[in-house]
């Protein structure tokens, strides 16, 4: 099949959907790759590098868009046509299959679009958060750049050093950053901002962030407040009012101090929370830099202006949504290998062809249009095969796993009755002596299962062992024929002896030596 | 000495006997336990000796002398990594014990019973000889499997379900001939027929069960070796013999029971054998991608600069005997403050325990030794976790892969923690030929090396 690459049509879009180094990769699975001509422009490369790379160039838009059979692009295809070329989605047909990031979520009219065009489509921005589908997750590979970029754009708004100096001209403070979010974006821009030499602070509403966070050489601010953020699959939640009070309070202590704070603070499906308000903004020193990598979403700030740099009262607040495309050439490199990823899990037997499965959990995911039907969203994503344990309740606890269903009670009931029956046949046939014995019997099972499931599985080593010794108790019966008559019969009674005085000497031996190594601590 | 006095004291030996097991509950009451069951087996032995006269005191007390010597040497010099074929081997006494009973049983000219009473007691005898062939046999080839003399890895005879039931078909046939027979030369051939069959049946099931299922089959035999002692017990109409019987039947059930459970597997796909065969891992996933290794001075480093560090050890560290390095390692690391403690899962090694005793062996207090789910919620704060020598049971396929050939399998969920170091002598697969995405992840580095010298390096290292 044909992956075809068109030019970015969105205004001052850079990036484009495959770099020419990846197209090896690409094609080694089997695939023929065209681009449009100059579409990788933008970013820094010409047509000569994707040729060199094996790829083919189509001259014009049409022609790349009617002889693929996969379109890869970065934006969801335009909706209206403008001036004199044809509308993207006025280029797809049932025959093609859309790679792109869609926002399935966001964009309901375009989804009726492609379903009522019949187009396959794979949403690049509907990755599962499970680890498998990490390598193709194309927003953590974006927010990475975000982070980085973000630090970038503040030290060059920033009039100062980042770290800290001392020159024969005086001494220089190292700058002080605070980074708002510790998720991929916020670890970037706290790796990037420490590499530079700064002083690095961060905060996150999810406690468990804070290793990251120390790792990674920034200081986790705490709040003296208990509530965990951690919401599902990874993210944040929205957290209570009175938590919302007192990080306004740490937001504005810190504002105070520091030179730059870059907000990265996300919800999923909601606008994003307004953590520094104006006031906050303003109490920070002239010069400073604030970066609101939530721009798009509204923002963290309350001054931000979605998509421009502002200098507001002296301080800039730098508003910017397209951070990935601002460093087109890396931002393309990594999505081309997160779309050839895909590829390869697309495309099993490396020979071109892709086969859009539905039971596989990753593709099932990101499929938004399957046979003009929307299929977002997917399931809820098989998480684990094993629910979370009960805590801990002897016997029945965690025994019921996916693959060994439990038995149904009808099931339990005949067996019981079966037992039952059983032992009232026996009754009927067996002597009494018999059941006498038989009473014994069933009675020390009970007895020795209810002790043996208190036994610690520290000491199950021990255990087998003295079992070992005490079932030497065999040695009773081989003692009781030794007064046999019979010469045969005496004979295997004392080799019987011989063998279980093995067993009840060496049981209760290496039981006490076993038992004698087990000491607490001092 | 009258037989109410004798009773008696058999009754004192079942109490002792079951405060020997409940003493076991915790590590404290353990040693006393043991000199519970000691104790009881000091009642039961004098009370029968003086309640029934044997032809010879001499001669018996000779053969015990004898056999408890020869159990007091190997129980004194036996190696705590060698602790499973042991008691592997002790199975296969009792097994032995029990079929020779048996025979004897059957052959005593002094037991006359007719109708009903005889049918009862040769079905006891033929059940009892039954199940300790199995036992005998089974525990030498577990016993085998253990020692690597015979191969670890499942022997699967085509066929071998169609053989297995023909077996069955003709244990059953023989036993209504036997149970038919009106004399003792009528009976004593179908009894060694089935004997026989018995005794390669066992065998033949323990070879198709491969090394890491061990724990179960050594608890099964465990509960076979009981349930031998208590049908002959009920040969010889002894309460005692068929309460301790039940007893260790019981604990021997149980304990497979929890190791089926901690490998979430029913007990009947395990005696069936043939796990971990190419066949069964032609669903295994490619997980693939790279692997980082480490050396032994980055792993000093990486555990020094840790705040805690968790310790998962397998069978690797019992074949390369690494406990003591491992112990030395830990004390090293508390000396500079690093909070070290070992996690256990409950099928690691070749028998329930079997890392717990290791461990103690090398002298690790048992405080710091954690069962699974007790650790289990502590691993993502954990900054560095050590695997040594395990595989399947840290395997995070079981929890991710839906269709794994493990899936549903509790594990240690070491992937949470910081950073896991991994020490592997290559990158072969775990007992289950499931890949382990685990040595992909970000977070994982790899140690290969032997283990014992691994750590030894790591040591000198620090």
């Amino acid at each position: 099949m044909i992956i075809g690459i068109p030019t970015e049509s969105a205004l001052g879009e850079k990036r484009v959907a495959i770099a020419p180094e990846t197209i090896p990769r690409i094609i080694g699975l089997g695939f023929g790759v065209q681009i449009q001509s100059g579409a990788g422009e933008a970013a820094g490369f010409t047509d000569n590098d994707y040729l060199a790379g094996g790829a083919t160039v189509a001259g014009s838009k049409e022609a790349l868009w009617d002889t693929s059979d996969i379109i890869v692009k970065i934006r969801a295809p335009e909706q209206a046509s403008s001036s004199q070329v044809s509308a993207e989605i006025a280029l797809l047909n049932d025959a093609k299959t859309l790679i792109c990031l869609i926002g399935p979520g966001q964009n309901p009219l375009l989804l009726e679009l492609l379903s009522s065009a019949g187009v396959t489509t794979l949403a690049m921005d509907a990755v599962p958060r499970i680890s498998r589908a990490q390598k193709l997750d194309t927003l953590s590979s974006m927010a990475n750049i975000a982070g980085y970029r973000a630090v970038i754009e503040a030290a060059n708004h920033f009039g100062r050093f980042f770290t800290g100096q001392i020159t024969a001209a005086g001494k220089i403070p190292p700058a002080k950053v605070l980074v708002i979010g510790a998720g991929v974006a916020g670890l970037a821009a706290i790796g990037a901002a420490s590499a530079m030499g700064a002083i690095v602070r961060a905060f996150d509403t999810r406690p468990e962030v804070k290793e990251q966070v120390e790792s990674m050489g920034a200081e986790f601010l705490m709040l003296d407040f208990k509530e965990d953020g951690s919401g599902q699959g990874g993210y944040a939640k929205i957290m209570s009012e009175e938590f919302i009070a007192a990080e306004m309070q740490l937001f504005s202590e810190q504002a105070r101090e520091v030179d730059i704070i870059i907000t990265t603070a996300l919800i999923p499906g909601k606008p994003a929370p307004k953590l520094i308000v104006a006031d906050t903004a303003r109490a920070m020193k002239v010069g400073s830099v604030i970066v609101d990598l939530a721009a798009e979403q509204g923002g963290n700030c309350e001054l931000t202006r979605p998509g421009e740099a502002a200098l507001i009262d002296g301080i800039t607040v730098i508003g910017y949504t397209d951070f990935p495309s601002r460093m087109a050439a890396q931002s393309s490199l990594l999505y081309g290998n997160n779309v050839t990823h895909l590829l390869a899990d697309l495309s099993p037997e490396k020979d071109g062809q892709i086969n859009v499965d539905m039971d596989d959990e990753v593709i099932r995911g990101m499929t938004v249009v399957k046979d003009a039907k929307i299929t977002w969203p997917p399931p809820p994503p098989r998480v684990s095969a094993v629910p979370k344990a009960p805590p801990a309740n002897g016997a029945e606890s965690s025994a019921h796993l996916e693959g060994a269903p439990k038995k149904s009670t009808a099931q339990t009931l005949i067996a019981l009755a079966a037992v039952v029956g059983l032992v009232l046949g026996l009754g009927v046939v067996a002597p009494p002596s018999f059941m006498g014995h038989f009473t014994v019997f069933v009675l020390a099972i009970f007895v020795g299962w209810q002790v043996v499931w208190n036994v610690t599985p520290a000491l199950h080593t021990p255990l087998m062992s003295v079992t070992n010794a005490i079932s030497g108790i065999i040695v009773i019966g081989a003692l009781l024929q030794m007064g046999s008559d019979s010469r045969i019969v005496m004979f295997l009674a004392a080799l019987a002896l011989l063998v279980a005085s093995i067993n009840v000497f060496g049981g209760f031996w290496v039981t006490q030596r076993m038992l004698r190594m087990f000491r607490r601590e001092s | 000495m009258s037989s109410g006095i004798i009773s008696a004291a058999y009754i004192a030996a079942s109490i002792l006997f079951i405060l020997s097991l409940g003493g076991l509950s915790n590590q404290e009451s353990a040693q006393r336990g043991n000199l519970f069951g000691i104790a009881g087996m000091a009642l039961a032995i004098g009370a029968t000796l003086i309640g029934s006269t044997p032809v010879s005191y001499t001669l018996v007390i000779a053969l015990m002398a004898v056999g408890g010597a020869a159990g007091g040497f190997v129980a004194a010099r036996v190696e705590m990594t060698a602790m499973p074929q042991l008691v592997a081997m002790l199975h296969s006494f009792v097994g032995l014990a029990a079929v020779l009973v048996g025979f004897a049983s059957y052959l005593d000219p002094a037991g006359h019973f007719i109708g009903a009473e005889k049918t009862i007691h040769d079905v006891e005898i033929f059940i009892g000889i039954l199940i300790g062939a199995i036992t005998l046999t089974g525990s030498v080839a577990a016993f085998g499997k253990l020692q690597g003399i015979l191969t670890s890895r499942p022997v699967l005879i085509p066929g071998r379900h169609i053989l297995n039931l023909a077996v069955a078909t003709a244990c059953a046939w023989l036993g209504y001939c036997f149970v038919g027979a009106d004399s003792i030369n009528g009976g004593i051939w179908p009894l060694l027929a089935m004997t026989i069959l018995a005794l390669i049946f066992g065998i033949h099931m323990v070879l198709a069960i491969g090394g890491a299922d061990m724990p179960v089959v050594i608890s099964m035999l465990n509960s076979y070796s009981g349930w031998a002692a208590a049908a002959t017990g009920f040969m010889l109409a002894n309460d005692l013999l068929i309460v301790t019987g039940a007893l260790v039947g019981s604990s021997g059930a149980i304990l497979s029971y929890i190791m089926c459970r901690a490998m979430n597997r029913r007990f009947i796909s395990v005696i069936l054998g043939g796990f971990g065969t190419p066949k069964a891992s032609s669903g295994t996933i490619e997980t693939g991608g790279e692997t980082v290794a480490v050396s032994a001075n980055e792993t000093a480093e990486l555990l020094t600069s840790a705040k805690t560090v968790v310790i998962v050890p397998g069978y690797g560290m019992a074949v390369a005997h690494a406990q003591h390095p491992v112990s030395e390692l830990v004390d090293a690391l508390k000396t500079r403050g690093v909070t070290a403690r070992f996690a256990i899962h409950p099928v690691a090694g070749r028998m329930p325990g079997h890392m717990n005793v290791l461990l103690a062996e090398a002298k690790v207090p048992y405080d710091s030794v954690l069962e699974m789910d007790e650790i289990n919620g502590d691993l993502p704060t954990t900054d560095v976790v050590l695997v040594i020598g395990a595989n399947d049971i840290v395997n995070p396929a079981a929890q991710e892969v839906p269709d794994s050939p493990i899936a549903g399998m509790p594990v240690l969920e070491v992937w949470k923690a910081a950073t896991t170091i991994v020490l592997k002598r290559s990158m072969a697969t775990g007992y289950a030929g499931v890949d382990n995405p685990l040595f992909y992840r970000e977070n994982t580095r790899m140690l290969f090396g032997d283990a014992k010298q691994s750590i030894s390096e790591v040591l000198s290292a620090l």
